[in-house]
């Protein structure tokens, strides 16, 4: 039924940019625990295209990592649970399919980075058996091949003498060598669609430069889409095409990269990027968001920002604001950019 | 400027290695902090920056006494203190307090919230009699903007930057003049973290503390610190005030990390000048020859192998460039990014 998903690794057809991959629709996801249900995600929408960088910002319990872990199908049910929504990857509904079939495009067609390669990497295999075990499992490789093939891409990704570092074991590498062989990894039957959950948070910045460059090298090369999952808005101006701003399980604001930074459209966002000390200026008193991040068990009412929330109303502590279409002054919309406040005007132009 | 508060001078931690299980001999050691020296003020807010394993915490360490120093004096008020033991450490330390990175797992679990910050005062029986201690306790939580009904919650019924909170008002119990603060808020959420940075300011303020604030953040680091001190390898390379240092580095390492720093705005994103350093840190048990950045630098000569550059103002350059830079070759970048 699948012409899209055929297992022809050899005949692998460019991407070309701008080819829609993967749309995420409405998409919840709850946990049920012992002290009761924590609605995680509650509806998000996304989608990313060949070539493109989606960057999904949000502090830790935005449901940035649930909603990816959900897409790459390898969330723990139970405790949780998609009760709504559709993740389709080339037209096709993710969500619907048996184990078998999604084991076909995970890793081949969809692949993931974590944040912490020490503990994403099996300590007692070499990371050359690591490697060459996508070559083995997807593709039937000899143990030969798999070799070769891991020291191309250990190369690939720029890890020196990769030849006589293909037998060590991955607590002989750097971090940032280990992020290196993660990466190696998702890239290695070269997939159309790489998730980078935090990819570089665990590193030093002159390292998290290098890991970054690398990554916008071979997407350059591949024309892959790249969904980047991160609570750095340093790293994000970098890189990201667009941005989806979580908070609480909800998206509340998605713009192209640009216009996020110049003109904020939601009042989380825009508190978010007066908070950070900036490196080129020294300024007197940080703007810091009032309170805490929401307890997930227990979601304020109406909007979920709206205790944090400087020009809260009465209508935000009832009602849950819409993803809005954002437009302009003169009511014309603005490409891509959409916002979850009832006083997302007065946010934008005010 | 008046006695510093506290005073370094050629400090170095080495942790020996050794090999053999029976007749164990010493193989070398790490070089976690090698020759470092600098003095605080009273008051004022020194920034220690630098990548994993430059030793920063290790100089954390060595400066509260939790590690002997290996050579090398900690003067405070003039009095070295890295010798001290028994009741007058005990004296000195009430002083000298810290405030640690992770708030998760630098607070007893099993302790209330008042048992943990009032800790410090049966050590320290003087500063607040038996009787007032609740209250003690109480204030603290008000200062560092706690609800003082929490005192008897334990550590998980908080948020991650309402333990911080805890950490921060364990470390004023004490009343001390100096707060070490290592990595304060790089476990935080970003919309957390100014709340604790503006806390931190504040405090300084009311009662005339002085921080050593050491962290990897370059922004962070800047936004609060008077002065900065930028490590690599166990060795201050270069030190000044935040203006010297965020607009006239001279060092080449210092260039290369301010410009490996993730601007926050897009804007000219695609003409920006970074400078991709190669490789990685050098083990500090064999650090290279020379200077300890040649192996990553692009200016690294001949010279740079065999002379190990010290730390000092450079004759040749003037303005805000002239102050102490451990280079051979130390120069402002032409090119400065935005």
């Amino acid at each position: 039924m699948t012409t899209a998903l055929e297992t022809t690794p050899k005949a692998k057809e460019r991407l070309v940019p701008g080819t829609p991959l993967l749309e995420v629709r409405d998409l919840h996801v709850e946990f049920k625990t012992r002290d009761g249900i924590a609605k995680a995600v509650n509806g998000v929408n996304y989608s990313v295209a060949a070539g493109e960088t989606l960057a999904v910002l949000g502090e830790s319990g935005s449901g940035k990592s649930v909603t990816a872990q959900t897409i790459m199908g390898i969330l723990d049910m139970p405790p949780g649970r998609v009760t709504a929504g559709e993740i389709l990857y080339r037209g096709q509904d993710m969500l619907k399919m048996s184990g078998e079939e999604r084991r076909k495009i995970r890793g081949r067609k969809i692949a993931m980075i974590f944040q912490d390669a020490l503990s994403s990497l099996n300590p007692v295999l070499s990371v050359g058996y690591q490697l060459g075990e996508m070559f083995r499992v997807h593709e039937g490789a000899s143990k030969k091949e798999a070799k070769a093939k891991a020291i191309e891409l250990m190369d690939r990704v720029r890890i020196p003498a990769a030849a006589q570092r293909v037998g060590d074991y991955p607590h002989q590498f750097s971090g940032g060598m280990r992020q290196r062989i993660m990466i190696a990894m998702a890239l290695a039957l070269q997939p159309d669609l790489i998730i980078a959950d935090e990819p570089t948070t665990a590193l030093d910045v002159t390292v998290q430069a290098q890991v970054m460059d690398l990554l916008a090298e071979l997407q350059a090369e591949y024309h892959m889409g790249l969904i980047l999952i991160t609570h750095d808005l340093g790293v994000v101006a970098d890189v990201a095409d667009k941005i989806a701003v979580m908070y609480a399980g909800r998206i509340v604001e998605t713009a192209p990269v640009h216009d996020l930074y110049a003109s904020p459209a939601h009042p989380y966002t825009k508190g978010l990027l007066r908070s950070i000390p900036r490196l080129d200026q020294k300024g007197e008193e940080l703007y810091a968001i009032k309170g805490l991040p929401p307890n997930l068990y227990k979601v304020p009412a109406g909007c979920a920002f709206n205790p944090r929330c400087d020009v809260a109303t009465d209508l935000c502590r009832t009602e849950i604001p819409a993803l809005h279409q954002v437009t302009d002054r003169d009511g014309a919309e603005l490409a891509g950019r959409k916002s979850a406040c009832h006083l997302w005007k007065e946010t934008l132009h005010g | 400027m008046a006695e510093p508060i506290l005073e370094v001078k050629d400090l170095v931690k080495h942790y020996p290695l050794h090999q053999g299980i029976l007749f164990k001999k010493q193989v070398g050691a790490v070089k976690a902090v090698d020759g470092i020296s600098f003095a605080l003020h009273k008051g004022e807010t020194l920034g220690i920056v630098g990548e994993s394993g430059c030793g920063k915490s290790t100089l954390a360490k060595v400066l509260m006494n939790l590690e002997r120093a290996t050579a090398g004096q900690v003067l405070y008020k003039g009095e070295d203190i890295s010798r001290l033991s028994g009741a007058a450490l005990k004296a000195v330390r009430r002083n000298i307090q810290m405030v640690f990175q992770d708030p998760y797992t630098s607070l007893n679990p099993r302790m209330t919230v008042g048992d943990i910050i009032g800790e410090p005062y049966e050590i320290h029986p003087e500063v607040a009699p038996k009787g007032d201690r609740r209250k003690a306790v109480q204030d603290l939580l008000d200062v560092v903007g706690l609800n003082p009904e929490y005192i008897n919650r334990y550590p998980h019924q908080f948020s991650g930057g309402q333990r911080q909170r805890i950490g921060i008002a364990r470390g004023l119990a004490l009343k001390p003049e100096v707060i070490i603060c290592d990595e304060p808020v790089s476990a935080l959420d970003v919309s957390v973290q100014a709340q604790v940075i503006n806390l931190l300011d504040q405090l300084q303020k009311d009662f005339e503390l002085s921080y050593m604030f050491i962290a990897h953040d370059l922004s962070i680091v800047r936004h609060i610190s008077d002065r900065v001190g930028v490590m690599y390898l166990g060795k201050m390379v270069e030190i000044g005030s935040d203006e010297e240092i965020y607009e006239h580095a001279t060092h080449p390492y210092t260039q290369a990390l301010l410009s490996a720093v993730p601007v926050p705005d897009p804007t000219g994103r695609e003409g920006r000048e970074r400078i991709i350093l190669s490789g990685d840190i050098p083990s500090p048990a064999n650090p290279p020859s020379g200077c300890r950045f040649r192996t990553r630098c692009w200016k690294a000569e001949e010279r740079c192998s065999t002379e190990l550059p010290l730390l000092a103002v450079p004759e040749l350059l003037s303005g805000p460039a002239k102050h102490e830079s451990a280079c051979h070759f130390a120069a402002v970048r032409e090119t400065v990014s935005a």
